[in-house]
């Protein structure tokens, strides 16, 4: 396996054959698409404005720092551009990133306007437009576009998410579920935990010390709608206050915002009316 | 993939024991295998820190000056946040309205005002036709849009119509919708 693929790397690009085993393995760098470009296309500069702040110098006002590009040697998306800035401009630039697939979460932030994943957002090919990359909006800055996830954390420990039942199963096996009980879990499951539909609600910037926020009671309702759980009275009760959901005022920059595409308003609007029948 | 495999495992029991002919030897060697083996680790110009004997009460000093990160002046303007505001504040101006011209019209006996529907009517009368459309326009328009915004709120606590495209449709429908019957109700 490793060798087919080290040698349809060496016929594709133009470097000599014959290197030695270990460094004809192609690992996925910067500098990799660098060396291919295209010579005949003019370079296509970008300009990125990150926002900066160190921890160091706690007195200085966060900043916006400005970078320039050539999209033709970067990857197409913008965790690509960033990493190229921290690799060869600007090692101080600080962020979190891990998969660079959109299933970790740890790239959140604040892109042109917008929450989403930087490792699933295309960097837009206008060069004109000049991006803008802030951390999360209105969480406690760590460094540059590191946010404080700390309350975001507990909150989520807070609704339990775990499966909560004290009978066990008649054949004592694992506990069963209808297809149909499990599709109502579709949608729910997903969620990675990116914190970026919490940081796009503005009743959560406002409230984040008692309001629930999105991320978390979808989460919340997914342990409500799940046919195993037995503790849905308890969860309910929980809830059943002023603060904890009552604080969505459907505004729905959630579900607009998400990028896994889940719908957490929707999560909101089910766990809401749940709450009115009982 | 055995020769790789034997490869690797020299290369690294040379890098344990003597890291530095290593790091001589890949200095200049393929970037893949260069950046495999450590040679692009990246060095932090700014020390983080140069007193790290107590790590908590740093991090407690600098939650202490921790920025929060910039909100509402750089989110993109969307149909479903700005219409939210807008439903608010439209909400609070239709109701202080009501309640002021309420406790005026109850305190005006007593102060002397008249503000009867008659003399409010014939007030209204004397004005020019395009301050009363105007003042008409400027009343109607937060009264439609809180109206109909009312209905969309009212299907959404049904569990109804909360996909992102149903959203920005009846976003913009509400908005088409107040805008005209807001004029029909200025020109009325």
């Amino acid at each position: 396996m490793a060798a087919l693929r080290s040698t349809s790397r060496l016929v594709a690009s133009s470097k000599p054959l014959f290197r030695p085993a270990v460094f004809a393995r192609s690992y996925a760098t910067v500098e990799a698409a660098a060396q291919d470009p295209n010579p005949s296309e003019a370079p296509r500069t970008k300009t990125f404005h990150v926002y900066r702040w160190n921890p160091d110098q706690p007195t200085e006002k966060p900043k916006m720092q400005s970078y320039s590009l050539d999209l033709n040697k970067t990857g197409p998306m913008m965790l690509d551009a960033l990493i190229r800035i921290k690799n060869e401009m600007d090692p101080t630039l600080t962020f979190r990133r891990s998969c660079r697939e959109g299933i970790c979460g740890s790239c959140a932030m604040n892109i042109d306007g917008v929450n989403t994943l930087a490792c699933l957002c295309r960097i837009p090919t206008d060069t004109a437009k000049e991006s803008r990359i802030y951390p999360l909006p209105h969480t406690y800055v760590v460094k540059d576009l590191v946010p404080d996830l700390t309350q975001f954390y507990k909150q989520y420990k807070s609704i339990k998410p775990y499966l909560q039942r004290d009978t066990k199963t008649e054949d004592g096996l694992e506990f069963r579920q209808s297809p149909e009980d499990r599709k109502k879990l579709d949608g729910l499951y997903e969620c990675i935990l990116c914190a970026c539909c919490s940081t796009s609600c503005p009743s959560y910037w406002w409230n984040s010390e008692e309001y629930l926020g999105p991320a978390i009671l979808l989460q919340s309702y997914r342990w409500l709608a799940d046919s195993r759980d037995e503790k849905t009275a308890e969860r309910k009760h929980a809830l059943d206050n002023s603060m904890s959901v009552y604080r969505c005022h459907t505004i729905l920059n959630c579900s607009r915002t998400c990028p896994k595409g889940l719908n957490p308003a929707r999560a909101i609007a089910e766990i809401k009316k749940l709450m009115a029948s009982h | 993939m055995i020769s790789q495999k034997v490869a690797q495992q020299s290369l690294r029991r040379l890098a344990v024991q003597q890291p530095y002919a290593m790091r001589w030897s890949l200095m200049n060697s393929a970037s893949p295998a260069a950046v495999a083996m450590g040679r692009f680790m990246q060095t932090r110009q700014a020390a983080t820190s140069s007193n790290t004997s107590d790590p908590t009460k740093l991090l407690a000093q600098q939650r202490l000056n921790r920025p929060v990160s910039p909100h509402l002046t750089i989110y993109r303007p969307q149909i479903t946040w700005i219409g939210s505001s807008l439903h608010r504040i439209s909400g609070v101006a239709l109701s202080g309205s009501l309640y002021l011209y309420a406790t005026a019209y109850l305190a005006s006996p007593l102060l002397g005002w008249h503000l009867e529907s008659a003399s409010v009517a014939a007030a209204f009368a004397a004005l020019p036709i395009v301050a009363k459309v105007l003042l008409k326009g400027v009343m109607a328009l937060p009264f439609t849009y809180h109206c109909f915004n009312g209905v969309r709120h009212l299907v959404w606590d049904l569990g109804k119509g909360i996909t992102n495209q149903q959203v920005i449709r009846s976003g913009w429908t509400v908005v088409g919708l107040s805008v005209i019957s807001a004029l029909a109700l200025a020109f009325l």
